[in-house]
């Protein structure tokens, strides 16, 4: 019998359709694989099987009953556990919201919930989404299911090894700086980070509100954008959201599956490259232009002058956002709530001993850092300067998007690294969001598709921006690339050369 | 504690120069950002969405009649509306505020220098300039248990989040200067004006008492009206306007006494104490205050289209201090007796009766005479009696038409208020109406005169002196229901 596991999720929609297997059978398949393999990969933080099999169940008996289902009802998914879920436990990878039951589901719940799509569980991440390995999840790291010794990317790394490792076909991410593209990118999956206002950000724990997407992540280019169609639109409860219509990303992706970009001009971002980036990546990346000038793209140079200051203007914007965002976490309404040791058991120092107790040291250093750059005096000089960096960037994108239809890097300087590599240089982690980051400062939107394998065996990732509102372009250029590398790879995808993961079972199995 | 200087001696010697924040509550169905009702009364607690209790996740969207009304009152206000602006995050940590920020607007205010003419009692007007009213989020309420009631002290203190979320209006003035004397009758009229303004404009039932007006006098004095501005003081949400007066009175003599000690005004903000008409020190306040304000990143920039505006402009009601003017052309009033229309809140209630028919004089008398004192007796506002304008123009009616007297007139009027229907109701059931058909009254009063023949005969020889015995025993014998002055007829006829 086929493993349900390893199928994408449109085979497996397909096969759901056609009556070949049940939701039931497809969910409880991930559920084990699951058991089997997350002890050491920990990609979830809680598990909700009753749950997405009564959902599971439900969408079996409507299907029997003949009922017009959605195109990915019963096909299970993975959220990242930023997004709240009414009745499911919501931690955001703090110990500030250990246990935290929401009362309400985040608008793309809801749109999973409609869709029939049963929730496996809540996935790993780094502590309020702040950092590129998970390994600031206070509830301890995701491991990279292609070396167990390695960081799967951050923050969305739970969300991107579940996919990674066959734990989920689909999963949620959110992207505020690369969260949901770096993560793919060393894992060798999908990830998407849509245009801002894209997907509803009404029930997304916001790290930074003028920067965070949510956005799909998956095994292939199809699949996330046909997990896009599900969650995106307008949400009246985001004032943020795009009220526009969206076109099918899903028709956009199977059109550009055809192989063909003939007339489409690629731009090579000058600066999202050379120096600082792993000869393997880049080798792999150039591999990838050939592809595309197979295909009949034209491959053009584009420069993007103020992506220098990108980086930096980031880091003020974000922890300035951030530092506001997560003052509501003070133990008075939810969550958390810890009394001084000693001394009057006032609000005010409840609230300075439960923020104390319940932030780890990277939350605390982006709240400090955002509280002084909003400081009186600071303002202009921190905040401010870094609003004006953000609009050289969004000139710097429309003059490049004058040249090229799409533009391209690689997604992130170097492979998956070692745990502790960079955990204590703040600087260096930071630095590999070097080229995802611009994409978030102008709310384009970005896609990483695995292009191959480093020198040193890892995946690699390549990215594709598209102007605002323009997300197909990811999705046709995406699939077009992907049609050419597995051409090249005789069928397989790059996941095919993973490691395959030792499985509890085969545990049991070698002990007998 | 520094002794007072009397305020009039305070004023000989300082020039006081006032600054006035007034926050209204807006009176729209829902919040300012979310759709929780915005009702006041309900269960702690109860009117509340994940939106108004700040939970992770949730986001603001901002209330479009909130944001009509704030322009009604911008244009009523003379102010220019701002063809953008923006929320901004006002930071600070405390209970009530769920989100630990206030949303609120900050360089960017919807509604930015304007004016209003203020008349005080005599008649003399003033003009306050209006520095900016700008749209915000209310504070959920705190209550302090155990103790003395007050934050220190207290054993525990609960917060209801029912309020947080309640749009407000902030209407800031420039300094107020070249009042002197008075500074304290500018103060209350202007916030008297503005709570007349908010009411005629339809945007919040402004009930002081309520809270849904709340106003900070900030104070400060200087030698002479060339000097600088002095050091000021800021005496937080005083919900009265005798308050209003009372706290400026005060703080011209304290701050007097401060200056003549050679101290120096310490800026702080200060409560005012009802019980006794004094302020007492706060918070002070100092460039220390640090709200790390920053654009709203969850809310788009506002840009209210200008032909909405216009059409906001167009549609406003006619504002109280016009309305006045032309009415008292139209009725005839004097300054006075329409002041103290005004004052009893009988302005509309007379409007109304007027357009349901009665002459304006006589819809005065009876508001401003028998309602007033029945209000009066009973401790209600004149508009919560039971009796309409339309019912006081159709007994004014039934006066004019002579079907009854006056003194009928205020049986009638005791009947509707007691319940008993319109006032033709009442006299229909209580058979009030003037006797009018001479038979009945020809009855009782050959009866009279047979009772009384000493006095007939007097009358019959010419004597009219004991004529009024006559009809008075007439006239108790109807219950008053006979036209004296048909009896009076009736009685010669008889006796000639």
């Amino acid at each position: 019998m086929t493993d349900l596991t390893r199928l994408t999720a449109a085979d497996l929609a397909e096969r759901l359709r056609s009556g070949e297997v049940t939701s039931v059978e497809a969910t409880q398949a991930h559920l084990d694989r699951i058991a089997a393999v997350d002890g050491p990969v920990h990609a979830f933080l809680h598990i909700n099987s009753e749950e997405a099999l009564a959902t599971a169940a439900d969408v079996d008996a409507r299907r029997a009953a003949g009922e017009d289902l959605h195109e990915l009802a019963g096909v299970p998914i993975a959220v990242k556990d930023v997004v709240v879920t009414k009745d499911q436990v919501t931690t955001a990878g703090s110990k500030i919201l250990d246990g935290w039951i929401p009362p309400y589901d985040a608008t793309l719940v809801e749109k999973l919930r409609a869709a029939g799509m049963p929730i496996l569980g809540k996935t790993n991440m780094d502590e309020f989404a702040m950092g590129s390995s998970t390994e600031h999840s206070a509830y301890g790291p995701t491991r990279n299911p292609w070396d167990l010794d390695r960081i799967p990317g951050g923050s969305g790394g739970g969300s991107a090894a579940a996919v990674a490792a066959y734990e989920a076909p689909l999963a949620i991410g959110t992207d505020t700086g690369g969260s949901i593209r770096q993560p793919a990118a060393v894992t060798g999956t999908v990830g998407v980070k849509p245009t801002y206002g894209s997907v509803s950000r009404y029930g997304l724990i916001a790290l930074a509100s003028s920067l965070d997407q949510a956005g799909p992540c998956s095994r292939t280019v199809l699949d996330s954008a046909l997990l896009h169609d599900v969650i995106g639109g307008h949400d009246p409860r985001d004032s943020t959201s795009l009220p526009e219509p969206a076109p099918s990303y899903a028709d956009a992706a199977r059109a550009g599956a055809t192989g063909d970009l003939t007339g489409v001009r690629v731009g090579v971002v000058r600066e999202l490259g050379g120096e600082g980036y792993q000869p393997g990546v880049r080798a792999s990346f150039e591999a990838s232009l050939d592809h595309l000038r197979a295909a009949g793209a034209e491959v053009v140079e584009v420069s993007c002058p103020s992506f220098s200051a990108a980086l930096a203007a980031y880091y003020l914007i974000l922890p300035s956002e951030a530092s506001s965002n997560l003052a509501k976490f003070d133990g008075m309404r939810f969550g958390l709530r810890v009394e001084p040791a000693e001394g009057p058991v006032t609000a005010e120092r409840v609230m300075a001993a439960t923020r104390g107790a319940g932030f780890g040291p990277e939350v605390k250093r982006r709240i400090i850092l955002g509280t002084y750059a909003l400081s009186a005096g600071y303002y202009d000089a921190y905040y401010g300067s870094a609003q004006k960096v953000r609009t050289l960037i969004q000139r710097d994108f429309a003059a490049a998007f004058e040249a090229a239809d799409v533009l391209v890097s690689p997604t992130a300087p170097t492979t998956a690294f070692r745990f502790g590599e960079k955990v204590d240089d703040p600087m260096a982690m930071y630095l590999n969001d070097v080229a995802t980051i611009p994409a978030n400062l102008a709310g384009i939107p970005g896609l990483s598709l695995p292009s191959g394998l480093s020198d040193d065996g890892l995946p690699v990732g390549f990215q594709v921006l598209a102007p605002a509102r323009a997300d197909e372009r990811l999705y046709r250029v995406g699939a077009a690339l992907e049609t050419r590398l597995l051409a090249a790879a005789g069928g397989a995808g790059v996941l095919a050369d993973a490691p395959e993961l030792e499985t509890l079972t085969d545990t049991t199995e070698a002990a007998r | 504690m520094t002794t007072l200087v009397d305020y009039d001696d305070a004023i000989a010697r300082f020039d006081p120069v006032l600054g006035i924040e007034v926050h209204v509550e807006l009176g729209t169905a829902t919040k300012m950002f979310d759709d929780a009702p915005a009702h006041f009364g309900a269960q702690p607690n109860s009117a509340v969405t994940p939106v108004s209790l700040g939970l992770p996740g949730a986001l603001p969207v901002v209330n479009g009649t909130a944001v009509e009304y704030a322009i009604r009152i911008g244009l009523a206000l003379n102010c220019q509306i701002a063809e953008t602006c923006r929320f901004a995050r006002k930071n600070y940590f405390y209970p009530d505020v769920p989100k630990n920020f206030q949303t609120s607007q900050y360089d960017e205010p919807i509604a930015f220098e304007g004016y209003l003419d203020v008349e005080l009692e005599d008649g003399e007007v003033f003009r306050v300039e209006i520095e900016r009213a700008h749209m915000e989020e209310d504070a959920g309420k705190n209550t302090h248990v155990g103790g003395s009631g007050r934050i220190h002290g207290a054993e525990y203190s609960l917060v209801d989040y029912n309020r947080a979320g309640i749009p407000l209006v902030e209407i800031v003035t420039k300094p107020i200067t070249g009042v002197g004397a008075r500074a304290p009758e500018v103060a209350r009229a202007y916030v008297s004006a503005l709570r007349d303004i908010f009411r005629t404009l339809g945007v919040s039932e402004a009930r002081m008492e309520r809270g849904n007006v709340r106003a900070d006098v900030n104070l400060s004095l200087r030698a002479t009206p060339d000097a600088p501005l002095g050091t000021r003081t800021e005496t937080k949400n005083v919900n009265s306007f005798r308050s209003i007066e009372r706290a400026v009175r005060y703080e011209v003599s304290r701050q007097a006494a401060v200056l003549d000690a050679g101290q120096s005004v310490v800026q702080e903000t200060r409560h005012f104490h009802e019980d006794t008409g004094s302020t007492s020190s706060g918070r002070v306040k100092s460039d220390a205050d640090d709200y790390r304000y920053f654009p709203e990143p969850d809310l788009v920039p506002l840009a209210p289209p200008r032909e909405w505006v216009e059409e906001i402009r167009a549609s406003l009601p006619e504002l109280p201090a016009l309305r006045r003017r032309r009415l008292v052309t139209e009725w005839g009033y004097s300054e006075e007796e329409m002041r103290d229309v005004v004052n009893a809140g009988a302005l509309d209630l007379i409007e109304a009766t007027v357009a349901a028919g009665a002459a304006p004089a006589a819809a005065r008398k009876w508001w401003m005479g028998e309602l007033s004192r029945t209000a009066k007796t009973s401790g209600v506002e004149l508009a919560d009696l039971d009796v309409t304008p339309q019912h006081v123009a159709e007994l004014q009616a039934l006066v004019d038409s002579g079907r009854v007297n006056d003194k009928l007139a205020r049986q009638v009027l005791e009947g509707v208020l007691a319940g008993e229907g319109a006032p033709e109701d009442v006299v229909t059931a209580r058979g009030l109406e003037v006797v009018s058909d001479d038979g009945p009254l020809l009855e009782v009063i050959d009866a009279t005169l047979a009772e009384q023949p000493d006095i007939a005969e007097k009358i019959r020889s010419g004597n009219l002196g004991p004529m009024g015995v006559i009809i008075g025993a007439v006239m108790k014998a109807t219950r008053g229901q006979a036209d004296a002055g048909r009896v009076r007829e009736l009685v010669q006829e008889r006796l000639s």
